[in-house]
C-alpha cells in the first residue's frame, strides 16, 4: 500500500527528513512516535504531498507521487487525512462538510452523498449533529466529524497527525474509540501520536523517528518491551 | 457673518441632482475596482511570477501617487496621446476604478491570507480542485474579513469623488461651485453639499455596521 524509499525533505538549509525508507501493507496500522520536532508531521505530509519531498520516492495507494506526471488530486482522493486542529469548514454544516468533496470531486449526487454522510455520522456517533455548524461542537465531536469527512471520500488509507493532541483529556477516548473501530474494519492507517496506550494496543508496527531519521521500527511488543536503541529507551523513559 | 440660505432655494433641486450623479459614478468606479481588484489579488496570491510582479507594481504605483494626478493624467493625456476626446465621466470612472482596484486588491489579498491555512490544506487533502477550493471554501470565509474593509473603501471613494469637480464633471461638489458662482455666495452651497456628503457617509457607515454585526452573528451560529 505504501512504499517509501530514501525520503528526504529540506526546508531551505534545514534537512528535516534524512532518508527514510519503510513499507506498509494494506490493512496495517502504523503508529509514528518521536520527540517534538523529529519530523513526524513532515513525514506524514510528504505522503500526500502537502509537503513536496526533496528527494527519494513515495509510492502510495498505487500512485508514485514523487513522479511529476502523477495526478496528485487523484492520489489524494485515496488518502484521507485528519489534522490535529480538525480544519472543518466553518461555514458549512456537519452534513455539508461531509458531502462537499464527494459531490465536488467525485461527482456524487446530493442524495448519494447525504445518504453516505448520514451512515458515517451514525458510525462516529453524531447523527443528531448533521445540521449543526462546527462552531457549536466540542473538540472531540469536531475530530469525529473530521474523521467522517475524510472517510466520506472512501479512501484506501488514512493519515492521522496527532488527532487527539488538541483535545481536552475527557474527549480523547471518544476519538480513539472511533479510530480503533476503523482499525478493526481493516483500514490502513498511519497515526502520528503521543498516545502510547493506543500505539501499544492498536498498532501493528511502531516507527520511532528522531532528528529526521527512522531510528527504530518494530511491533509494539518489541518496541515498548525491549527497545533496541538508546534513543528510543530515553524517549520511552520520558513519556511512559 | 450673515448666512442667507433663502437665495439658494431655487438651486436646491439642481444640487440634489448631484447626489445621483456622484453615486452613479462612485458605483460604476467601485464595480470596475472590484473586478480588477479581485483579479490583482488572485495574481498576488497565486499567479505566475510575471503576473504577480505586475499586480505588485500596479498596486504600488496607484497607491503611491496622488489620485488627482491620476485623474488629470487620464483626462488630459488621453486626448493628447490618442486624439480621443475623453469625457469627464469616462475619465472619472477610469481613474477612480483603476485607483480603487489597487486598494481593493490589497483588501482582498489580506482577507484571503487571513483565512486559516489549515482550510486550504484540508481542501487539498480531499482532492478539491483549486478553483472550487477558492470559490467554495476560501472566498466565503475571506468575505467576512473583506466586507468591513470594503465598506471603508466605499466611504473613502464617496468622499474622494469630489475630486472630479476639477475636470468639470457635474457632481455634487461641482454643482455647489456652479451655484456659488452664479449667486456670488460660495459659503451656503458649500455648506449644503457638505451636509449631503456627511449624510451619505453616515448612511454608508450604518449599513457597514449592520453588515458587520450580521457577520459576527453568523460566526457563533
Ligand atoms: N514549513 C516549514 N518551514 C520550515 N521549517 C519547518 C516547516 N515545517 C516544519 N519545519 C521544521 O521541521 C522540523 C520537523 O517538524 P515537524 O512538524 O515535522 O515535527 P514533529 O515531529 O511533527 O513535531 P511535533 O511533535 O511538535 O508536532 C522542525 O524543526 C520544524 O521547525
Ligand atoms: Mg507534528
Amino acid at each position: 500500500m505504501i512504499s517509501v524509499k530514501g525520503l528526504v525533505k529540506s526546508f531551505g538549509d534545514l534537512e528535516v527528513l534524512k532518508g527514510i525508507s519503510t513499507e506498509v501493507d494494506a490493512g496495517q496500522v502504523i503508529a509514528i512516535i518521536g520527540p517534538s520536532g523529529s519530523g513526524k508531521s513532515t513525514f506524514l505530509r510528504c505522503l500526500n504531498k502537502l509537503e513536496e519531498p526533496t528527494g527519494g520516492t513515495v509510492d502510495i495507494a498505487g500512485f508514485d507521487i514523487t513522479d511529476k506526471k502523477t495526478d496528485i488530486r487523484a492520489a489524494r482522493q485515496e488518502i484521507g487525512m485528519v489534522f490535529q486542529h480538525f480544519h472543518l469548514f466553518p461555514h458549512l454544516t456537519v452534513l455539508g462538510n461531509l458531502t462537499y468533496a464527494p459531490m465536488k470531486v467525485k461527482g456524487e449526487t446530493k442524495a448519494q452523498a447525504e445518504e453516505k454522510a448520514r451512515t458515517l455520522l451514525k458510525r462516529v456517533g453524531l447523527s443528531e449533529k448533521a445540521d449543526s455548524y462546527p462552531a457549536s461542537l466540542s473538540g472531540g465531536q469536531k475530530q469525529r466529524v473530521a474523521i467522517a469527512r475524510a472517510l466520506a471520500m472512501e479512501p484506501k488509507l488514512m493519515l492521522f497527525d496527532e488527532p487527539t493532541s488538541a483535545l481536552d483529556p475527557e474527549m480523547v477516548k471518544e476519538v480513539l474509540d472511533v479510530m480503533k473501530d476503523l482499525a478493526k474494519s481493516g483500514m490502513t492507517m498511519i497515526v502520528v501520536t503521543h498516545e502510547m496506550g493506543f500505539a501499544r494496543e492498536v498498532a501493528d508496527r511502531v516507527l520511532f523517528l528522531d532528528q529526521g531519521k527512522l531510528v527504530e521500527e518494530g511491533t509494539p511488543d518489541e518496541f515498548f518491551g525491549n527497545p533496541k536503541t538508546d534513543r528510543a529507551r530515553d524517549f520511552l523513559e520520558k513519556v511512559l | 457673518m450673515n448666512l442667507d440660505f433663502t437665495q439658494m432655494t431655487p438651486y436646491i433641486p439642481y444640487m440634489l441632482e448631484g447626489i445621483w450623479v456622484t453615486l452613479k459614478f462612485v458605483a460604476v468606479a467601485l464595480v470596475i475596482g472590484a473586478l480588477i481588484g479581485t483579479m490583482l489579488a488572485l495574481f498576488k496570491i497565486s499567479g505566475p511570477a510575471p503576473l504577480r510582479a505586475f499586480a505588485i507594481a500596479y498596486t504600488s504605483i496607484f497607491r503611491g501617487t496622488p489620485l488627482i494626478l491620476q485623474l488629470m493624467l487620464i483626462y488630459f493625456a488621453v486626448p493628447q496621446l490618442t486624439g480621443y476626446d475623453i469625457t469627464p465621466f469616462l475619465s472619472a470612472i477610469t481613474a477612480f476604478g483603476l485607483n480603487s482596484a489597487a486598494y481593493i486588491s490589497e483588501i482582498i489579498r489580506a482577507g484571503i491570507q487571513a483565512v486559516d491555512k489549515g482550510q486550504l490544506e484540508a481542501a487539498q487533502a480531499l482532492g478539491v480542485p483549486y478553483r472550487a477550493m477558492m470559490k467554495d471554501i476560501i472566498l466565503p470565509q475571506a468575505f467576512k474579513n473583506i466586507l468591513p474593509a470594503l465598506m471603508n473603501e466605499v466611504i473613502t471613494l464617496t468622499k474622494e469623488s469630489a475630486l472630479v469637480s476639477t475636470i468639470g464633471y457635474l457632481d455634487l461638489m461641482r454643482r455647489a461651485q456652479v451655484v456659488g458662482a452664479s449667486m456670488y455666495r460660495q459659503f451656503e452651497p458649500l455648506l449644503f453639499v457638505g451636509l449631503i456628503y456627511w449624510v451619505l457617509v453616515m448612511i454608508l457607515t450604518l449599513i457597514g455596521r449592520k453588515i458587520e454585526r450580521r457577520l459576527k452573528a453568523s460566526d457563533i451560529r
